[in-house]
């Protein structure tokens, strides 16, 4: 009506404030600045230089590194929206965005809060109210029994009505423990009493619950939105069945392998559950589909723009932080349930730094190389770092999520697939290389995916050392990327050289000539690369290579035991970080990254589907010591070995052992003064102090016999050895 | 055919890479009839074919060349490719010298020579063979020794030797030894060379015996690598010949003897490839070396530096309040000058001074630092320092903290007033800009020989923590007391212990007072009291200031050897 559009226009939302970093952050201030609307970042003293700050039009330092005193600390954020007059405050995901204290100080404060209302925030994260109201509203739940009755023949019964397999779990604590599974009712009577005496042993409390037990359960959720004015719809749904460490790595919208009559059933399941707690703005219906029955159920629901929102936006093709931001200034929903579009299929993959050998344990360090792919209207890399920037322990170490649509899922896969080749991030270790190979396994090809995916494809997924054939392919591909770095850096150290030779010279640019010339023969020089090899880390893995430097500008490259595997090669500079190759009449682009850290060149390739880490040492690991240095074996002084003399005339300040105390080689023994200052006499090798009569403000002559070392040999045969045994 | 063959073999055995020259020839025998062109084709052709250009490269054959691998040392061409810049180009000379000239083949005469660049800077190398007759000269040896010193002479290119040879051939003697263009020669024109200026630097990489020796020794720097680099003007049975002594290779001549007690060499390398990269870094601070003042000025622009790796604010702890503590003035420099990176000119030897070379917001300094009392040595080392930095044209910084030089019997009657004259004579003739900042003491000739005001610093500036005063406030009241306590004598007073102690006090008193960097800047004894932190600062405007002049040739007066 024309009254309702009149009040929006004095709440139109000219300033938002982002509680978030990361590339949430700056997702939001890109659709922000689209409209308009001027943007405030807010940043931990770790976040200072970082990329979210850089793109919003003011930033508030809030606090120090830990988010519980910055990014959690909501009276400071809320303090920074007044500061800087922002009306509207995004609080992204993670961090305040499902605090439903902090919606209220912001409702309060009278700042829009760009998210539900806090009741529907407190009433979806209290997971048993929020099952009771889902039951009450018609909402599938798994079926199980959660009374206080706890009579065995009942909880039989109840069990037998639920239907086998199932989840026997104590209603308290947590971590698995006292969890059964019971695949008949034969089994049923001893898991329950054995999952009694668990949970009294470890809880104290014995109450027990019985729920159906899922066998291939696929996690699929919905989009929904609402806005103030009651209206609900959903945006389709998203898989996100593959999880480690019950974090989704790749998620997809929308759902493979369901039929259109299923996909509405969920969506209207999940708008009923939304309207079930007055909801409005962007939430999302978790579900747990049975792959056997086919049977949904309600899991829980999530008061916030998700991560994975960049895949439903790419099939329904809207902008959600724009939804978000008129809903949230009340204007209604701009269209209605059946004018959703649904075209093609969208991909995310979530690109972390983290150790996927050592169990997907996070990582942390500097970006040193950082080249994304480029963006397109299909490609989307949603970031929140940059080149340089440094992963920190303190917050999620995802360095970005890469997007992607096609008309259909195989195309999009395709895309997916090429992407994450040439998606290039050296300096940290990265997952990478598990999603490659996690698009490119046959039965995620085949959309047949469940939670358990990366449990049940792990001898696939993970690299064997047992496995001596991929072993071997690897390691030609590694000689290959280490072939293929050495041309390239030659070919590079060479365009450098011909403009800038060094020292600055450019009259000297002829010395620098492709090649290098020598008299009746070819240069040649040796490189040594470092191969990082998962599959082996305790072989060496040296490769040492001979580069021949040709008339005609190739390199001849040599690896191998008496240089057996020779490889002509052609490289190209294209500048930036980009070459050409080519071997045996094969050419492709290959890209390079160099960077130093600790005293340690390293180099990466990406080739083909390729992507190499090798490490060079940089100068020579040497110390001029006097331990490495030559001992005389003859003594050219008049006293027997050992013995310690005045280095100069001077006055004994202070004895700092005593007489036959034992020594190491180097120990202080007396100080000496002379010259106006204070000389240490060191022992000058390990034993027992021997003849030290000197006393302290005596004075001694240059060359006055000070002390001894006297190496007695019963301290080797008993002394350490024996004291060793004990 | 002959040629493909050779390659094919080489190819497979890390041997030199011969470069198929003319490969429209390889099917036929030239003919003589053909143009002019075709005939300068087809001499290189036989001469690659006929003269097994690949056994020439690869040396003294293959058993000595084993034997040089299980030495750890590298052949000539290697060793000078990694000197060389990497990728760069080497005009090598003279490469079929010694051809069928002697009973015994000679491969490029035993000694590499030729032309590339290392940082940027043209050299010239002179490489023994040790596989070639252990590296002894034969007459062509040192002709074509002397004829790249010639070359290096006259297009002024640094001179970088790579020495590992046993001396003069002595069965060839008479055509070795005596004549004006024998071996004499070399030292006769390294001395000249050193004289216009041209570096000259020696690697000692293995033996350098008897006249060979005198190759190092008449260098301007030197590294020798321990273990395979041995310098003596005898080798051990020499030795026991003569005088019945008893001794190894390593104790007689080794890096360690040279580099630490005698002086004879500058840097101790660990093993040869330390040795090389110690010669690239000697290249690298040649600076002006041996060319004209405003071509090089021109050069300077070097516009990029890093920062010091540590916090040059630290220098505020660092500044000592006890004088008698002392500290290592290398923590000062690492906080003064570019990225950290200092290369340290004889390390090992008068260890008391440190000097070397940095740079300062992107200017090459020599840095002369005090680590304790000045001994022979390291007065000796300070002189040979200075006269590098005056050659090349280098700004000389000094850090003063130094109570004087040793004195005492010993010290006299090695000389220590003649060594200390050696350094104050090359610290006065000084024309590079000079900056002097005394960080803790300055007392005695120390002052002097550490360029102290009256040796004309451009610039002088004091740590608030610094003293200066001609010697220690207690000294000098023992002194005075003795001297007063003698007159009284001579005049029959008796001078009572009470009165001679006030005497004393007051004498360390008026030190103490008139020490002080707040006594001598209010005289305007120095150009100034700095915050420790802002050292680095300073000398870079300090030294940027001195340069606003033509550069100026510094000429010594007579050195007291």
């Amino acid at each position: 009506s024309n009254s309702s559009s009149e009040n929006q226009t004095t709440h139109r939302i000219e300033k938002i404030l982002v509680a978030n970093r990361g590339e949430i952050a700056c997702r939001v201030m890109r659709t922000a600045k689209r409209l308009g609307i001027r943007t405030v970042a807010v940043y931990s003293d770790a976040d200072r230089d970082a990329l979210h700050v850089k793109s919003a039009d003011e930033a508030v330092r809030i606090g120090p590194p830990p988010a519980r005193l910055s990014y959690l600390n909501a009276s400071s954020i809320v303090e920074a929206a007044m500061r800087t007059g922002a009306q509207a405050i995004h609080p992204g995901y993670g961090f305040l965005s499902e605090s439903a204290d902090f919606a209220q100080i912001c409702e309060d404060k009278g700042l829009t809060f760009i998210g539900p209302p806090a009741s529907a925030i407190r009433d979806m994260g209290d997971k048993s109210a929020s099952k009771r109201i889902m039951g009450a509203a018609g909402v599938p739940l798994v079926p199980g029994y959660h009374g206080k009755e706890q009579d065995i023949d009942l909880m039989k019964s109840e069990a037998d009505n639920i239907g086998y397999p199932i989840l026997i779990k104590p209603t308290h604590g947590g971590g698995g423990k006292g969890m059964r599974i019971v695949e008949g009712p034969n089994e049923f009577v001893e898991s329950f009493l054995g999952a009694q005496r668990e949970a009294a042993a470890s809880f104290g409390i014995n109450t027990i619950l019985l729920e159906k037990y899922i066998t291939q359960p696929r996690h699929i959720e919905v989009q929904i939105f609402g806005d103030k004015h009651g209206n609900v719809l959903h945006l389709y749904e998203r898989d996100c069945s593959v999880q480690r460490r019950h974090q989704k790595i790749i998620e997809e919208a929308p759902a493979p392998n369901i039929s259109n009559d299923f996909r509405s059933h969920l969506g209207q399941a999940a708008v009923s559950a939304a309207k079930a707690v007055g909801y409005h703005n962007a939430g999302t219906v978790e579900f747990i589909v049975d792959t056997v029955s086919g049977q949904f159920y309600f899991m829980e629901m999530n008061t916030r723009l998700q991560v994975e929102h960049p895949v439903t936006e790419m099939i329904v093709g809207q902008d959600l932080v724009e939804w978000q931001i008129r809903v949230a200034s009340g204007e209604p929903l701009p269209m209605s349930q059946s004018q959703v579009p649904l075209s093609g299929h969208a991909f995310e993959a979530r690109i972390y730094a983290e150790n996927v050998l050592k169990g997907f344990l996070p990582a942390t360090g500097v970006l040193h190389h950082y080249h994304p792919v480029p963006v397109s209207s299909t490609v989307r890399v949603e970031t929140g770092v940059g080149q340089a920037d440094t992963v920190s322990m303190h917050y999620d170490p995802m360095i970005a999520k890469l997007v992607v649509w096609g008309e259909n899922r195989a195309a999009a896969l395709v895309k997916l697939k090429d992407c994450l080749s040439k998606f290039q991030v050296a300096g940290l270790p990265t997952n990478i290389k598990f999603l490659q190979k996690l698009a490119n396994h046959w039965a995620f090809e085949n959309g047949i995916v469940e939670t358990h995916f990366i449990e049940r494809f792990k001898d696939d997924l993970f690299v064997s050392p047992s496995n001596s054939k991929s072993a071997k392919e690897a390691y030609d591909a590694a000689r290959l990327g280490a072939t293929l770095v050495a041309a390239c850096v030659i070919s590079r150290e060479h365009s450098v050289l011909k403009d800038n030779p060094p020292g600055g010279n450019k009259s000297l640019s002829i010395w620098y000539s492709s090649p290098p010339f020598r008299v009746h023969h070819c240069a040649a020089r040796t490189m040594e690369l470092e191969w990082e090899n998962e599959y082996d880390s305790s072989a060496s893995n040296l490769f040492t290579l001979s580069i021949t430097y040709k008339p005609d500008g190739n390199y001849l490259i040599k690896t191998g035991e008496n240089w057996s595997h020779c490889m002509e090669v052609k490289a190209a500079d294209l500048g930036n970080h980009d070459f050409r190759v080519e071997t045996d009449a094969v050419s492709m682009d290959v890209s390079l990254a160099v960077y130093s850290k600790d005293q340690t060149k390293h180099i990466h390739i990406w080739h083909g589907s390729h992507h190499h880490h090798f490490r060079q040492k940089i100068g020579l690991e040497l110390s001029d010591n006097d331990e490495v240095q030559h001992k005389p074996s003859f003594h050219t002084a008049s006293h027997p070995q050992g013995t310690v003399v005045a280095p100069m005339a001077g006055l004994v300040v202070k004895l700092l052992v005593k007489d036959g105390t034992k020594v190491e080689e180097g120990q202080p023994i007396l100080v000496l003064e002379a010259m106006k200052m204070e000389h240490v006499v060191k022992a000058p090798c390990a034993g027992c102090v021997h003849g030290l009569l000197v006393t302290a403000g005596q004075q001694v002559s240059d060359g006055s016999v000070l002390f001894s070392i006297k190496f007695r040999k019963m301290d080797l045969s008993n002394g350490e050895g024996v004291g060793a045994v004990k | 055919p002959e040629l493909r063959v050779l390659r094919s073999q080489l190819t497979g055995h890390g041997r030199p890479h011969l470069r198929p020259s003319f490969p429209h020839h390889q099917g036929a025998r030239p003919c003589l009839h053909a143009c002019v062109c075709v005939f300068v084709h087809v001499c290189a052709c036989v001469i690659t074919e006929r003269l097994c250009l690949w056994k020439v490269l690869s040396g003294g054959g293959a058993e000595a060349v084993k034997r040089n691998k299980s030495r750890n040392k590298l052949l000539p061409r290697e060793r000078i490719d990694r000197l060389l810049d990497p990728g760069s180009s080497f005009l090598e000379l003279s490469q079929l010298a010694g051809h069928e000239l002697y009973e015994e083949s000679l491969p490029s005469a035993g000694i590499v020579t030729g032309i590339g660049p290392v940082h940027g800077r043209l050299c010239m190398f002179v490489a023994n063979d040790p596989t070639v007759k252990g590296g002894t000269y034969y007459p062509i040896t040192v002709k074509k020794h002397l004829r790249a010193q010639e070359i290096a002479a006259k297009c002024k290119l640094p001179c970088i030797y790579l020495v590992d040879s046993g001396g003069a051939f002595l069965p060839k003697q008479a055509d070795v030894f005596p004549d004006r263009d024998n071996f004499g020669r070399i030292f006769y024109n390294q001395a000249i060379m050193s004289a216009e200026g041209i570096p000259q630097i020696a690697l000692v990489l293995g033996s350098c015996t008897a006249g060979g020796a005198y190759i190092p020794a008449m260098a301007d720097e030197s590294v020798m690598v321990k273990g395979n680099g041995t310098i003596f003007l005898a080798g051990p049975p020499l030795v026991k010949a003569a005088t019945g002594e008893e001794v190894s290779a390593e104790d007689l001549g080794g890096a360690t003897v040279h580099c630490k007690t005698s002086g004879v060499s500058d840097y101790f390398a660990q093993d040869e490839l330390h040795g090389l990269a110690l010669g690239r870094n000697i290249v690298k601070n040649l600076h002006m070396a041996g060319k004209e003042g405003l071509l090089s000025r021109l050069q300077i622009g070097n516009h990029e530096y890093k920062e010091p790796l540590y916090d040059v604010k630290e220098l505020r702890s660092i500044a000592p309040t006890d004088l008698k503590q002392s500290f290592d003035i290398r923590s000062v420099i690492a906080r003064i000058v570019d990225g950290s990176e200092f290369d340290e000119f004889k390390k090992l030897y008068g260890t008391t001074l440190v000097t070397g070379f940095a740079r300062i917001f992107g200017q090459p300094v020599g840095i002369v630092g005090n680590n304790g009392i000045l001994f022979n040595e390291s007065a000796l080392k300070g002189a040979h320092f200075i006269e590098l930095c005056t050659q090349r044209n280098i700004p000389l910084v000094f850090l003063q903290n130094i109570t004087g030089f040793m004195v005492g019997s010993r010290s006299e009657a090695n000389g220590i007033a003649k060594s200390g004259a050696k350094m104050v004579m090359a610290v006065s003739c000084a024309k590079v800009p000079k900056v002097t900042i005394i960080v803790g003491g300055s007392f005695g000739a120390g002052n002097y020989a550490m360029c102290g005001r009256a040796y004309s610093p451009d610039f002088m500036f004091l740590w608030p923590n610094a003293r200066i005063s001609v010697m220690g406030g207690a000294q000098a009241a023992g002194v005075l007391a003795q001297i007063e306590k003698s007159n009284k004598k001579k005049q029959g007073i008796q001078w009572d212990k009470e009165e001679e102690e006030r005497f004393k006090t007051k004498v360390v008193e008026a030190y103490e007072r008139e020490g002080s960097s707040y006594y001598s800047t209010a005289r305007l004894w120095d150009d100034g009291v700095i915050d420790p932190a802002d050292t680095r600062t300073i000398i870079g405007l300090s030294i940027s200031a001195s340069m606003n002049r033509a550069t100026e040739d510094t000429k010594y007066g007579v050195f007291r050897m």
